[in-house]
């Protein structure tokens, strides 16, 4: 078995501010989200998964020279940025393909396969 | 050099044995690759029981299947070296237990064909990039070294190493499976493994090397691959059908560059082409009309089929090519489709039809556009247009026989 981060790319401007209001869009992805996290749970794939703020709620921590910086994020101004994502351990990579499918249909978003280390 | 007379004529020449490797590289490795879970051990041990044939088989003759001699030879040279490993990290026990015993007996011929197909899908998986597809379908299958890949594609070698490594830990790393795609997963998998092949054959056919207008040796390796996917499925009529066209391609091989320039259809000299090919490939296109399931690449092939029917260049039947083409077009709604379509309605009616049907695709960088409109506007006599049209497809061919074609054109235009 091999374990896969399956992350959620949001385009600037998709990813909902913090207080913003639900979208019917957005209720529709979270509904179908839900379904698909209740399938991946019954199939014994699932490891964990989450739905992160927007990247104006981060914040960076760096330590150089024993110093400690703190500043206001994101590290990276992109077009695009992590949305949430799932970690699942299956077979092989054709299996976590499939359930990337189901992913990105159900988030209505592109959605990243890469494999863990050492599992 | 010759041998003197009386000298008993040798077994195997050099010449002999590299075509034995290259057939059999594919079908070793796959085997291997699926008995030890490691490409990189399956290409090491095969590399190891080539060696070890060049030392053996001019004394001892080529064994009666050498195949199964190659197998056998590096499953055990892999063997030995996993042992040396386990002892070498003294986890010698735990290791052992995962080695499988030494054999002598060669596979069943369903397995060994099986691995092929398995390795097939393996190199052109959807989650490699397409370059990394060809250049791993040519390594592992064909069994062609990394310096000849490199070659074959215009890059330094150090390049095309970093392609086959990146993508060889890709597969380890992601976990790409070493398996025969189930029924329902092969529309979408097939035509992954049909365009890598078509793409080391056009390569091939009309290279996009400045320097050498054709290379038969990646022409040749992609039929011979094409042949092995025909062996393999023998029920996936567009492989028939790919191979079918590569074959009707290739039979002009040898009348389609002349003195450095390329030589266009109606001025080929049908005599010299290979009969036994369009044969071949004749046959295979009726195998597929035969089986009614047409994909684009079997309408390819009968398109070419119909050219290779015609005795001469003014017999040729081109109300069934535009037929062909529709169909193409239908299934795959391309502007180069539909420009190699208005091209045989040229021949039908007339060259202001198709010009007409030519300048509403969108493909300013694609220099045959710019060729046959060049060529439509010829037959035209608009003459300073035709010249304006040349020139552009000049700039853009990267061919230097195709280059050197429209230059000639460009010059036989009338001057005002």
């Amino acid at each position: 078995m091999t374990e896969y981060l399956l992350s959620v790319h949001n385009a600037e401007g998709d990813h909902p501010d913090v207080d913003a209001e639900v979208t019917p869009e957005m209720l529709k992805a979270y509904q179908q989200v839900d379904g698909f996290n209740a399938d991946l749970t019954a199939s014994g794939a699932w490891v964990f998964a989450g739905g992160l703020h927007p990247p104006t709620t981060s914040t960076v921590v760096s330590v150089s020279d024993g110093q400690t910086l703190v500043t206001d994020g994101p590290f990276t101004e992109s077009k695009e940025h992590l949305g949430g994502f799932w970690i699942i351990d299956v077979d092989d990579l054709d299996v976590a393909l499939d359930w990337a499918r189901r992913a990105s249909e159900a988030c209505m978003a592109p959605v990243e396969v890469r494999p863990f280390q050492g599992a | 050099m010759t041998p003197p007379a009386g000298t008993p004529p040798r077994l195997t020449t050099a010449g002999d044995l590299a075509q034995i490797f290259r057939a059999e590289h594919g079908r070793v490795v796959a085997t291997l690759i699926r008995v030890f879970g490691s490409i990189d051990l399956a290409e090491d041990a095969a590399q190891e029981a080539f060696v070890a044939a060049v030392q053996r088989w001019p004394t001892d003759g080529v064994p009666p299947n050498p195949g199964a001699w190659l197998t056998t030879t590096a499953r055990n040279r892999a063997i030995d070296r996993l042992r040396r490993e386990s002892t070498r990290v003294t986890r010698q026990r735990e290791a052992m237990s995962m080695i499988p015993t030494e054999v002598d007996e060669p596979e069943p011929a369903g397995a060994v064909a099986d691995d092929r197909l398995r390795l097939i899908f393996t190199c052109c998986h959807p989650a490699l990039a397409v370059d990394a597809r060809v250049a791993l379908t040519l390594r592992l299958l064909g069994g062609l070294t990394t310096g000849e890949i490199a070659a074959g594609f215009l890059v330094s070698e150090t390049t095309m190493a970093q392609r086959i490594t990146r993508a060889k830990k890709k597969i380890a790393a992601a976990r790409i499976p070493y398996r025969v795609p189930a029924d329902h997963e092969l529309p979408a998998r097939v035509p992954a493994v049909l365009a890598a092949l078509y793409l080391i054959f056009n390569e091939g056919y009309l290279s996009s090397s400045p320097e050498t207008p054709l290379r038969h040796d990646l022409s040749s390796e992609a039929i011979r691959l094409a042949r092995v996917l025909v062996e393999v499925m023998p029920d996936e009529p567009e492989a028939v059908g790919l191979l079918g066209l590569m074959l009707l391609i290739d039979a002009r091989r040898s009348t389609r560059v002349n003195e450095g320039m390329l030589v266009p259809l109606p001025d080929q000299d049908r005599a010299r082409w290979d009969s036994d090919l369009i044969a071949e490939g004749h046959l295979l296109v009726r195998a597929c009309l035969r089986r009614n399931a047409p994909g684009p690449y079997q309408l390819l092939a009968a398109v070419n089929a119909v050219h290779t029917d015609a005795a001469t260049s003014d017999d040729t039947d081109w109300r069934q090519i535009l037929a062909l083409y529709d169909q193409l077009l239908a299934l795959t709604p391309h502007p180069i489709v539909a420009l190699n379509r208005a091209i045989a309605v040229g021949e039908i009616r007339g060259a202001a039809a198709a010009l007409k049907l030519v300048d509403t695709l969108m493909l300013e960088g694609y220099h045959p556009w710019h060729a046959s409109r060049a060529d439509l506007l010829r037959r035209l006599d608009r003459n300073a247009e035709a010249a304006e049209a040349y020139r552009r497809g000049i700039d853009l061919v990267t061919n230097t026989a195709e280059r050197a074609y429209l230059q000639m054109r460009l010059d036989q235009l009338p001057r005002r």
